[in-house]
């Protein structure tokens, strides 16, 4: 990875979880055409990941029940992946038999979270991973590994940058290609993003890793900032800021792509995105989902009239 | 490119005069005194508690000597107040006012169209009032807008803020806030306007007032202290919203400010809790949601 004069990496590759993520936490039920049509449209802003769904049983995640039709529906642009979460082996084989070429897998640096998600503990949850892992591996199917929690809890609080360094290992070693670290609940700062960072680099390559920030306490920006001083290069965000947090009801989740990219434009960081075109498609769907957006970059250019 | 961050951070508070000012409702006079006063019990050093400027222009801040006068003033704690010109300083310390802060621009047409002269002429006014103000040993803080942008000229050249900078710091400013007025601004054009003011004038009389706008201020705050930056201005709740870009936000909430600085272990002497309630309070009065992610995402816990 090529650092600029200032220290920053040239480019960063943004992953735009908005389909999967942001959908997931929005109240509304999207029809399937609007999640195909969005999808659409993000793959021709130059993203370089669009995250499209969920291959978990629709009884937990009833947004999430089209996966199906979603993959199938959606256009496949040359250069872009289309990861797809698959949390056990039997989402797993559906997926591939949807035309998934990627997947995803959630790790949780927390017991407790990872018991009341998934109802299950960590090390049992690495176990079924495995399994997905090396089905992947052998259908050659690339797969990324989500840490949870990495830095702080809704259940246990504070949570130790070492537990988030052994379990991004284990999905490491097991054969992930990509771990991305997830501040779940947004209370991270750029304090306790450093040291987690400084932790998990002891153990996973810096070209390995990706942060996955909430905006729920505003500094996600700063915590994103921060990761890319230290090197990271891979940046998970929403456009629209789509995804409210499950755990603070009413507050803010994903940070938003708009804001990001506007960011990483300021710094001379090449992204290969075309921020107006994110917005549109962040128009899109905010009309669609009768909302307003999370995005400050949207809603300045849009009362200027730049857009 | 993160060297030491300082271990301590002036905060200062604009909430009670550029962020009501701002505000499309008016607020009663008691309301604001009550703000202060509250603000007052949660630790910051410096609030900016009004502005003496004819009530014509601002009609927010025409109540300015009454709120001057009726606040609770604690040992320890600065109440600066603007004052444009000469006669609003008078005004200003004849009731009561023992700081005042001047706003210069580092962009010809925002000066224009925002006071009707130019730079320098704008520059000439205050000269009057850095005199008086030194004759009464009144400390004087400069401001510098548009220093990451102009809403009418688009980019600012970093030379022309230290140029402006500059002057207003030998004219006898103790301080210089740099006003992203716009909230156009990144971590890249901090950075790079930084580097260039800080050659004119020393880090130590150097401030940082973000807007909010793009989202971008606590990662441009973060560069400024970074870069050695300690005394930040703020909003309690990001009151006050962006007269350029109707319905976007304004300046910084203090309560995101100071969860950031809680974190990174720097020293503020600011009650969070206490600043949210404060938050609570001026919102409600002003029948408004919080512009604060912190104050919005604590309410729910």
């Amino acid at each position: 990875q090529e650092l600029q004069a200032s220290g920053l990496p040239e480019y960063i590759k943004i992953v735009e979880v908005g389909p999967r993520d942001g959908l997931q936490n929005e109240k509304a039920i999207v029809p399937t055409d609007i999640k195909i049509e969005l999808i659409n449209q993000l793959s021709k802003t130059g993203l370089p990941a669009i995250e499209v769904t969920s291959f978990v049983s629709s009884k937990w995640v009833p947004q999430m029940a089209d996966h199906k039709e979603v993959m199938r529906g959606i256009e496949r642009h040359p250069g872009v992946q289309y990861p797809v979460l698959t949390p056990n082996l039997q989402g797993f084989h559906s997926a591939i038999a949807a035309g998934a070429t990627e997947v995803s897998v959630f790790g949780a640096a927390s017991e407790s979270f990872s018991k009341m998600n998934i109802n299950c503990s960590i090390e049992e949850s690495i176990g079924r991973f495995e399994e997905v892992i090396k089905s992947a591996r052998n259908m050659n199917i690339p797969v990324r590994g989500y840490v949870s929690c990495a830095l702080g809890c809704p259940y246990e609080g504070n949570i130790d940058p070492d537990k988030v360094a052994e379990v991004s290992k284990r999905l490491y070693s097991m054969g992930c290609y990509e771990i991305s670290l997830g501040d779940t609940i947004g209370v991270g700062t750029p304090g306790s993003m450093r040291k987690m960072l400084e932790a998990v680099m002891k153990e996973i390559p810096l070209s390995a890793l990706a942060v996955h920030c909430h905006d729920t306490y505003g500094q996600a920006l700063a915590n994103i900032l921060t990761a890319i001083q230290m090197g990271v290069a891979v940046v998970d965000s929403s456009v629209a800021g789509l995804g409210g947090c499950p755990y603070a009801k009413g507050a803010t989740g994903n940070v938003a792509t708009e804001d990001v990219i506007y960011m990483l434009n300021g710094l001379g960081i090449n992204t290969g995105v075309n921020l107006c075109a994110v917005m549109e498609a962040g128009n899109f769907i905010c009309t669609a989902l009768n909302k307003k957006t999370n995005s400050k970059v949207a809603q300045a250019s849009f009362s200027t009239g730049t857009i | 490119a993160s060297g030491a961050y300082p271990k301590r951070v002036k905060v200062v508070e604009v909430g009670p005069r550029d962020g009501l000012q701002n505000e499309k409702n008016v607020v009663p006079t008691p309301v604001k005194i009550n703000l202060i006063n509250m603000l007052s019990e949660t630790g910051l050093q410096v609030i900016e508690a009004t502005s003496f400027v004819s009530p014509k222009w601002v009609p927010q801040m025409a109540d300015h000597t009454e709120v001057m006068q009726g606040i609770n003033k604690f040992p320890g704690i600065s109440y600066p107040v603007l004052t444009p010109n000469l006669k609003g300083f008078q005004a200003a310390v004849a009731a009561g006012a023992k700081e005042v802060s001047i706003f210069g621009a580092a962009s010809e047409m925002f000066t224009r169209k925002n006071i009707n002269c130019s730079i320098e002429e704008s520059l000439e006014r205050f000269d009057e009032v850095m005199k008086a103000a030194r004759e009464a040993s009144i400390p004087v803080r400069g401001y510098v807008s548009c220093v990451l942008g102009c809403p009418y000229e688009g980019k600012i050249s970093a030379a022309k803020v230290a140029e402006v900078s500059k002057k207003m710091y030998s004219m006898g400013c103790y301080e210089i806030s740099l006003g992203d007025t716009i909230g156009v601004g990144t971590p890249g054009s901090m950075r790079e306007m930084l580097a260039v003011v800080m050659q004119e004038v020393p880090v130590g009389a150097l401030a940082v007032h973000c807007h909010d706008t793009y989202g971008q201020a606590l990662a441009n705050i973060l560069v400024a202290l970074q870069m050695g930056v300690s005394v930040v201005d703020a909003s309690v709740a990001g009151l006050g919203g962006c007269p350029y870009a109707q319905g976007a936000s304004g300046n910084v909430a203090t309560e995101d400010l100071v969860y950031m600085l809680n974190g990174l272990g720097i020293h503020t002497g600011v009650d969070l809790q206490k600043l949210m309630d404060t938050g609570t309070f001026i919102c409600n009065a002003l029948n408004r949601k919080t512009n604060s992610k912190v104050s919005q995402a604590s309410c729910r816990l």
